[in-house]
């Protein structure tokens, strides 16, 4: 198995504190990998450095080999990292099947003039993006929804609505932000079969991070602890369960006070 | 007794009587099961209407002044829409974008007149230089389209408050174009038809753009920027172009009031005229064009009309009514938007507006 990340010495700062430090670890192709660690520990900060949204302070991000680092989000993208939000950020005022629509858009190849005299090409093309987006919504089990107001939908769906608009831009990596919050036992199994299956049927590398210990025991094949913006412990679930050092950051020190 | 046939039949008697090529077209459409251009045919029927009403006089010239005014604002309003509605950005400087195209076009026609006031295919001239004022805009709108990267909601707000201001004053400082006096003699090509056209062709491009990747990308964009960005939308060169695209149609829109006043005057663009268009845009609904048309229209005709009815009656009573007028007009708005925050139409579109695709 070789990488599809590598994040090698990254480090980033805000004002004087340091959110990431000196972090290096690379994601294999086609695993499920989970990222977790206390509230503050820098897990959604990585998410934004590997996305582009903020610049590291130092160290590279390799995807697949090709250098990303420093970045626009929009080309991180394209190049094949899909990612969801902690909170959600749907599309709201627009269709479910739009927000799929919306994610396809840096594929389409019709232009301003041939889009506005609505062309035999743009028609045809259009036509295409919407068969595409209407079957990744049936994947979803989201079709029977596809021509509501996202804001109608109810919480469980926007969590995959969200997934399915990461999947519509094509990723080859997709960076899931705690896809289990808020949910209830239900609706956080139906996510892990979700999760799984979506791996398998869109051949993607799944690298997500959680809260929820049972979603990433349960599905993570490789799991990273990180306090204070190291790395604590890496490897199998039921190995990094018994750690230590996760332990006492998850529990705090034994013999300390109550 | 059943009411609801009855009704159903008087309103397809209705549609019959103002759109009569939209009704044709329908059965058309039906018989041979192809999609017709609704939105071209019920343009067509309205455009014919109005203009067979002017020429044989039952609307009377500054009726018909009144009415090309108000293509005029449909033009502004929608094209604003297409920036602060569907983009989600706020501009405060739209009449800016109008006044460039109104002094390019206009200080190329008057030239071109002094020069020779018998140039062969003067008409043709004339659009040449609205579409050359209508380009000349759109460029001042990538130009103002580039600072919109860096800042959002009230600050740039500000900035293109600030790049209204700095037009207007520009052009009230430039002696060759009349400076403080205005550019005067402007030949009067405008007419009904080419007003029509061209809000007509403002309202077709901007709908058609919605409903296509770009236009996804512009209301991606004002849903939630950072959102669209991770959706792999360049958000920077859709927000220049929303701003490109916005200020070459109200370049369009300023030329044709420069041809139809045969003038063009630094006030006119100045502040007030701005936020006239965006009180239309947010009177007729955010990101509704439909509602952009109907705002244009009903504003334009309520200030006109509450001109007459103010003026007659304090001929009457002897009384300054006349001032009154716009503080009746503020106070409309107030009221509309107390009970219809949302404007006229929400960001709801006519059937019309609509395409045989969304079922919205």
């Amino acid at each position: 198995m070789s990488a599809l990340l590598s994040i090698q010495n990254m480090t980033h700062f805000f004002g004087g504190l340091k959110a990431v430090s000196e972090f290096s670890f690379d994601v294999p192709e086609g695993v499920i990998y989970g990222l977790i660690g206390p509230n503050g520990s820098g897990k959604t900060t990585t998410f934004n450095l590997i996305t582009g949204i903020y610049n590291p302070t130092q160290g590279t991000i390799l995807l697949d080999g090709k250098d990303i680092t420093g970045q626009k989000p929009y080309k991180i993208v394209r190049s094949g990292i899909g990612r969801t939000f902690q909170n959600l950020r749907i599309f709201s005022s627009m269709s479910v099947l739009d927000n799929i629509r919306a994610a396809k858009q840096y594929r389409a190849k019709s232009g301003l003039l041939s889009s506005v005299m609505r062309l035999p090409g743009f028609m045809a093309e259009e036509k295409r993006i919407r068969e595409e987006s209407m079957n990744l919504l049936e994947v979803l089990h989201l079709a029977d929804r596809a021509d509501d107001a996202a804001r109608n939908l109810p919480y469980g769906d926007l969590r995959r609505l969200e997934i399915a608009r990461a999947l519509a831009t094509q990723p080859r990596l997709l960076l899931l932000d705690e896809p289990a919050a808020g949910m209830n036992p239900k609706e956080v199994q139906d996510l892990m079969k979700l999760v799984q299956r979506v791996r398998d049927e869109f051949k993607v590398t799944v690298f997500l991070i959680e809260h929820h210990m049972k979603v990433v025991m349960g599905i993570c094949e490789r799991v990273k602890v990180l306090d204070f913006g190291t790395t604590i412990a890496e490897g199998k679930p039921e190995d990094v369960g018994r750690d230590a050092k996760v332990l006492e950051a998850y529990l705090g020190r034994k013999g300390a006070a109550c | 007794m059943e009411y609801k046939p009855v009704l159903q039949t008087l309103k397809r008697i209705g549609s019959w009587i103002v759109f009569p090529l939209l009704s044709v077209g329908d059965i058309v459409g039906r018989k041979t099961g192809r999609n017709m251009p609704r939105l071209t045919l019920a343009a067509l029927g309205i455009y014919l209407y109005i203009y067979v009403l002017g020429s044989t006089g039952v609307f009377n010239g500054y009726v018909m002044h009144i009415i090309n005014l108000s293509l005029i604002y449909v033009a502004l309003a929608a094209s604003l829409n297409l920036i602060n509605g569907i983009t989600g950005q706020f501009s405060l400087g739209h009449m800016g974008f109008a006044a460039v195209g109104a002094y390019v076009s206009g200080t190329f026609t008057t030239l071109l007149f002094k020069l020779n006031p018998s140039v062969p295919g003067a008409y043709l001239v004339f659009v040449g230089a609205i579409v050359a004022g209508g380009v000349a805009a759109a460029l001042m709108g990538v130009l103002i389209g580039f600072p919109s990267l860096r800042l959002k909601g009230d600050y740039l707000a500000i900035v293109t408050l600030g790049f209204g201001e700095i037009i207007r004053t520009i052009l009230n400082n430039i002696s060759y174009v009349g400076g403080p006096r205005g550019l005067l003699g402007i030949p009067k090509f405008s007419n009904f038809t080419i007003i029509f056209a061209a809000a007509f062709l403002t309202i077709l491009v901007i709908r058609n753009l919605v409903h296509s990747s770009h236009g996804r990308a512009f209301l991606a964009i004002r849903e939630n920027e950072l959102a669209a960005e991770l959706a792999g939308i360049d958000t920077t060169r859709y927000k220049v172009l929303s701003f490109a695209i916005g200020a070459g149609f109200a370049g369009v829109a300023g030329g044709l009031f420069a041809h139809l006043l045969q003038m063009a005057h630094p006030t006119q663009y100045g502040f007030m005229g701005s936020v006239m268009v965006l009180i239309m845009v947010y009177a007729g609904g955010v990101g509704s064009l439909t509602g952009s048309i109907i705002a244009a229209f009903s504003l334009t005709f309520l200030s006109e009309g509450l001109r007459g009815v103010l003026d007659g009656l304090g001929e009457l009573t002897n009384l300054p009514l006349g001032d009154l007028r716009m503080v009746i007009y503020a106070l409309l708005l107030i009221l509309i938007m107390l009970f219809r925050t949302e404007g006229l139409m929400g960001n709801k579109e006519s059937k019309l507006l609509m395409l045989p695709e969304d079922k919205r």
